[in-house]
């Protein structure tokens, strides 16, 4: 009869280092975390400040569920440590809109139905927001290949497209008072030419 | 990822002497590459010296005509930089062609040229990899090899260096400058990344201790010849099989001069003068370009799964340079019409 046993420890455990004291500044309020260095950006907010919004998908950078904006660009903050960012402005999907007043990228997800499990879209309006930002994309081609980094396991991403469209076409105009926004907006989910359309399933 | 400790280095020289006084301890700029490296305990470090507070991060004309990039530069902001985009759009067509906006954002010019292979066996701490562990074996060699080197590689090591940004700057003639214990110092371009040899491990020429403050582009951008040209299993957000920077001046159907790198095929961004010297003097033509292309591949070499890259790049470097030559006309079109009131 065979028992197990423990193996011998061939050396003591590593001590943990000390944690340190960082002061982060989200969605316009400074929150002070005693944290380890090794802690990421992305697991300070959603584990240390219950902003889980920001999503954790493949924790490697491939995804862009945790995607958030640091300074008003774009990053994975699965890859960012937390100490690393002290001092910047940080904004997560919970503070882009609120239920009540929803940010138009929101408005525009829900009515252009641009997600299915809907675990990957605060990533992907949080990106949409950087992209919108940056002001280098206008035409849907320039948003698929600036929209890469944001993968949908769901493949909803006709209509992550045509929500993103609409905002940017609608900022355009905005800007440069050219349509109104019911000519852009009136196109039913999975494109934004009426002849992309979806086909209605027969009843 | 294994405990450490983490300090912002207030100054240039301050960092070099933590890093110094540190055995273990590593430099971090946007952490992209690193940190995942961390997550993967393929880098271990004891201490990380944030490089934030350095400054580096601005881009500025040289005083030869050139330009220089602060090595905390993101790769978005160098991209998008108004002279990059006018003076040295190869640079600007190879970083946009690599990673995701996200990612482009965080990574750092310094960060690019430090970034480490994508080997899946380096990563993979489970089996043996000469670049991870000196001396332990190369499962590339016999294994799927698919992303691996075609050329220069060694017995020891087929990996391939990653990044697009570094292909343009290899075409380019780039200058990286550092700073160290014994002082500051350049290094060319093409000889800033090594070939693997007997020492993998070694991805770079930098001594113990150096760090990357700068890259300095010569006056000479290329600005109205020249093609990035990346082909991959997707067409955006994934790493190069093949690709090519090239780089052209012509007058009138005559190559005046000429830059050819390929990256995704060797430990180092891989660039042939042999084959430049090829296409100089030598009309822009189909004819021309299949002579460069089949001197750069003389001595290729596949491993089995990746012998498709042979030919790949055959073509590949063919394609860039008549994309690179067409763009000359368009050029020229635009210069007659606006020659005429």
């Amino acid at each position: 009869m065979s028992h197990i046993t423990q193996a011998p420890l061939d050396r003591l455990p590593v001590a943990l280092a000390p944690t340190q004291s960082v002061t982060l500044h989200i969605n316009g309020q400074d929150h002070t975390l005693q944290i380890a260095p090794w802690t990421t950006l992305l697991d300070a907010l959603r584990e240390y400040l219950d902003l889980t919004g920001t999503k954790k998908g493949c924790d490697h950078g491939q995804c862009g569920a945790c995607t958030v904006l640091v300074d008003g660009k774009r990053i994975n903050s699965c890859l960012s440590l937390a100490v690393m960012q002290e001092g910047s402005e940080i904004q997560t999907i919970e503070g882009l809109g609120t239920e009540e007043n929803l940010h138009p990228l929101q408005q525009a997800f829900i009515d252009h139905d641009a997600f299915q499990c809907g675990y990957c879209t605060p990533g992907q309006i949080c990106s949409a927001q950087g992209l919108l930002n940056e002001g280098k994309a206008r035409t849907e081609a320039e948003v698929r290949e600036l929209m890469s980094g944001n993968l949908c396991r769901c493949g909803a991403y006709p209509n992550i497209l045509s929500a993103v469209m609409e905002v940017l076409t609608n900022e355009e105009s905005g800007t440069k008072n050219l349509k109104p926004k019911e000519d852009v907006g009136q196109w039913a989910a999975g494109a934004t030419k009426p002849d992309m359309a979806p086909v209605e399933p027969a009843k | 990822m294994n405990s450490f400790t983490f300090a912002q280095a207030p100054a240039i020289d301050a960092a070099v002497r933590e890093k110094a006084g540190q055995p273990g301890s590593a430099y971090i700029g946007g952490g992209t590459n690193l940190v995942d490296l961390m997550k993967e305990n393929v880098e271990r470090p004891t201490h990380l010296i944030g490089l934030k507070k350095l400054g580096l991060d601005s881009i500025t004309a040289s005083a030869d005509g050139g330009l220089r990039l602060g090595a905390l530069a993101t790769n978005a902001d160098t991209a998008w930089h108004p002279e990059v985009e006018k003076r040295y759009p190869l640079l600007n067509q190879a970083i946009l062609a690599g990673a995701s906006p996200q990612l482009r954002n965080m990574a750092t010019d310094g960060g690019n040229l430090m970034q480490r292979t994508r080997c899946y066996y380096f990563y993979d701490l489970a089996t043996p990899c000469n670049k991870r562990e000196p001396g332990s074996g190369c499962s590339a060699i016999g294994g799927y090899n698919r992303i691996h080197a075609i050329l220069g590689a060694s017995e020891a090591c087929i990996a391939t260096h990653p990044s697009d940004m570094c292909v343009a700057l290899a075409a380019l003639e780039a200058t990286v400058r550092v700073s160290g214990p014994n002082g500051e110092r350049t290094i060319a371009f093409e000889d800033f990344h090594r070939l693997p040899g007997d020492s993998p491990e070694r991805d770079n020429t930098l001594e113990p201790g150096e760090l990357i403050t700068g890259l300095d582009l010569p006056a000479k951008g290329f600005e109205k010849n020249y093609s990035y040209l990346k082909l991959r299993d997707r067409t955006s957000y994934a790493f190069a099989l093949v690709s090519v920077a090239t780089a052209l001046e012509l007058d009138g159907g005559i190559i005046t001069d000429a830059r050819l790198a390929l990256g995704g095929v060797a430990h180092k961004p891989w660039r042939d003068k042999t084959a430049e010297a090829l296409l100089i003097g030598q009309p822009a033509t189909a004819d021309t370009f299949r002579t460069a292309a089949a001197q750069v591949l003389a001595g290729a070499k596949g491993q089995g799964t990746n012998n498709f890259k042979i030919e790949l790049a055959k073509r590949a470097i063919v394609r860039a340079l008549k994309q690179a030559t067409e763009m000359n006309q368009v050029v020229d079109d635009n210069a007659f019409q606006n020659s005429n009131p």
